[in-house]
């Protein structure tokens, strides 16, 4: 009843272009903002931080990026991971090297960084298609993992080969290093995450958004009726990597404190984030959130309930974990292939029409 | 001659070697994807499942006996028997093909006229499904594979490259004879695609599904035989890497390498998957012996990726592919 366009009278072009056009929409997510940024921030404590809300304020960044990649612009990326070391180790020197520069300045740099260095592996996808381009984009991975490892500049050549994020405070808060309160590196990621969906939300549903699409569903075509490929393609590299870049940033800084390249950015968090947007649905934003929140959780959920419920091996509950996220996948992929986002659009479909059938 | 010259001689022997398992890999691929459009990224965890499952029904391993001692309660690991290798291998094979006409049954019919790049993530899924599935059937420990196949430096040749060079050549037994075993695949396979009645109709499956349909080909019989060759070419690379560096996760990763062979090669040519196997391990023993030690070695991690990147930017199809063409 509650769920209707009916009643809510559009008076100007720009409301009736909004991003929430249903006045329930708009509230949902004015509440949802509210709980995240004046609620939450007082109920949670280290565990709740660590395990589940930052990585999943972090993936989600990283999802959102990808997404635009792969979902809006279809150029498949298994890249992901070296974009987020890019993203690491640039905050990293830019920390090390500016000491009295914002944090949050650092990090939108490093997305920048970031960004260039997509634009470049980006450039082979003006004539490698399909396959053939999800494969070169395993040359970034792995290129960009090897030179981080054996550059010592990169890592101010430590002795260890890792990087390790000094304290830096944001407004008089400490965010990184060991003594930053869990609160406070959440406000930090939420606010982040935030401002990234916002613009990914009005980035994907303007003019270059449309031109993404265009892109993915018939690149000759849409080159035809006047979408410039090399403007499309690269600029989707460039944001997405950006995203990807911001969300690497604070993975080592906020989330992890030290880094050892090769562990945390390796191929499987290209395929984990990738997995994160097939399940959330591709080519959706909601999506990103959808499927990082899922990909976040199941382990905790089957850790709890495999280890401390049931008293198994963690190894078992690994192995048991590996089989449900691949199966999981599969399902998505023969049942739904828009991922949890169409079950969310469907949902809400029904909901409008609700209490009749049609 | 000078030194280097021979030691470069002997690493592009071993590059050779080399190139022959990734060559091995790369088969699977082609021939899943020759006739089915389907671009197989479990291939590499396929490898290492067989190896898995031959290790574990050569030992007579209890299947799943972790999860059935966790749930349970109970101590059981063994039936107490030890097969033969070959009796072994036959075993596997079988659960192979048991495992393509489940992956045909409940994956891909349900995927049919998809796009190519949803297949893709579907095989990724199905890689991840059967990783945490062969852990959890045979436990997640390093194995030993031992199937009697001869290991060790080969004598002979560093006896007789010694004589020529004065410096005796290192070449594994174990690689001698994978490269046997992949030319005489290579071989069989041809034969078995030019000569029988099911390889005729495979390469019509892979020229025209509808036409090979008309015609009276079964497309589901056709597609789990294939699944099959692959789980048979999976079951050899997995014996030959298994046994060279013991059976564990990393031989799914050789899937990855595989990639960038298919890639040099073309996605559809049996001779490309060799071809492209061989110049990337010599391209990269090569160039790691060359330039490694100036840039500061591993370089083995990137090359190939970093080459098929290059290689693809001139020329789209690869080595031997068939020419993209795009209509609207």
């Amino acid at each position: 009843m509650l769920y209707r366009e009916a009643g809510d009278f559009k008076t100007t072009y720009r409301e009736d272009n909004q991003t929430f056009p249903i006045k329930f929409d708009r509230y949902r997510y004015y509440v949802v903002l509210a709980v995240a940024f004046l609620l939450i921030p007082f109920l949670i404590n280290d565990y709740w931080v660590n395990a589940i809300f930052l990585p999943f304020l972090i993936y989600s960044i990283a999802a959102i990026g990808l997404n635009i990649l792969v979902g809006y612009c279809g150029q498949v990326s298994l890249g992901s991971g070296g974009f987020m070391a890019v993203g690491a180790y640039a905050v990293y020197k830019l920390m090390t090297a500016f000491p009295d520069v914002s944090i949050m300045i650092h990090v939108f740099l490093a997305g920048a960084i970031t960004a260039g260095v997509g634009v470049l592996f980006g450039l082979p996808s003006l004539r490698i298609k399909g396959f053939y381009l999800a494969v070169a984009t395993l040359a970034a991975q792995f290129f960009l993992v090897w030179i981080f490892n054996r550059v010592p500049w990169f890592y101010n050549y430590s002795a260890s080969g890792q990087i390790n994020a000094p304290e830096r405070e944001f407004f008089g808060v400490a965010v990184t290093g060991a003594n930053a309160d869990s609160w406070a590196t959440y406000v930090f990621c939420l606010i982040i995450l935030t401002f990234c969906g916002i613009v990914a939300r009005n980035l994907t549903r303007g003019a270059m958004g449309r031109k993404w699409m265009a892109i993915r569903d018939m690149d000759i075509a849409a080159e035809i009726i006047g979408v410039n490929p090399l403007n499309a393609k690269l600029s989707a590299f460039a944001i997405s990597s950006f995203f990807i870049g911001i969300s690497g940033a604070l993975f080592f800084s906020v989330y992890l404190g030290a880094v050892e390249v090769g562990e945390a950015f390796g191929i499987n968090k290209s395929f984990l984030i990738l997995f994160m947007i097939i399940i959330g649905g591709l080519g959706s934003i909601f999506g990103s959130f959808a499927g990082a929140a899922f990909l976040v959780l199941l382990p905790v959920l089957l850790k709890n309930l495999f280890v401390a419920g049931l008293g198994w091996q963690p190894d078992l509950a690994t192995h048991l974990e590996f089989m449900i996220v691949g199966g999981l996948i599969i399902l998505f992929l023969v049942v739904e292939p828009h991922g949890i986002a169409q079950i969310w659009r469907l949902a809400k479909e029904k909901l409008r029409l609700w209490p009749f059938p049609h | 001659m000078p030194e280097q010259v021979v030691f470069g001689m002997e690493v592009f022997l071993n590059g050779l070697m080399a190139g022959v398992l990734y060559a091995l890999v790369a088969l699977g691929f082609v021939l899943i994807y020759k006739a089915s459009g389907i671009f197989n990224y479990a291939q590499g965890v396929m490898a290492l499942f067989s190896a898995m499952t031959l290790v574990g029904v050569m030992n007579g391993q209890v299947p799943f006996s972790h999860l059935i001692n966790a749930i349970f309660g109970t101590e059981i690991h063994h039936f107490g028997w030890h097969l033969p290798a070959l009796a072994g291998i036959l075993l596997t094979m079988g659960i192979m093909v048991i495992l393509a006409w489940l992956v045909q049954k409940v994956i891909f019919k349900h995927l049919v006229n998809q796009a190519p790049i949803i297949l893709f993530m579907a095989t990724i899924g199905l890689a991840y499904f059967m990783e945490g599935f062969g852990d959890l059937m045979w436990g997640g420990e390093i194995k030993k594979l031992d199937v009697g196949i001869p290991q060790g430096i080969n004598l002979w040749i560093d006896e007789t490259t010694f004589n020529i060079f004065d410096y005796g050549f290192f070449i594994d037994n174990l690689d001698i004879f994978a490269t046997v075993v992949a030319i005489f695949l290579v071989f069989a396979l041809v034969a078995f695609a030019q000569y029988t009645k099911q390889g005729r109709a495979m390469r019509a499956v892979a020229d025209d599904h509808q036409a090979a349909l008309s015609v009276g080909v079964s497309l589901n019989f056709i597609w789990v035989m294939v699944w099959s060759l692959a789980g048979f070419v999976a079951l050899i690379a997995g014996i030959m890497w298994g046994t060279k560096s013991g059976v564990q996760f990393s031989l799914s990763l050789i899937a990855l390498k595989a990639l960038p062979v298919l890639m040099l090669g073309g996605f559809t040519s049996i001779p490309g998957a060799i071809v492209g196997g061989l110049i990337i391990g010599v391209g990269e023993k090569m160039f790691e012996f060359l330039v490694g030690p100036l840039i500061g070695g591993a370089t083995e991690n990137w090359f190939a990726y970093v080459l098929a990147l290059l290689f693809l930017v001139f020329r789209p199809q690869g080595l031997f592919g068939e020419k993209i063409i795009e209509r609207v």
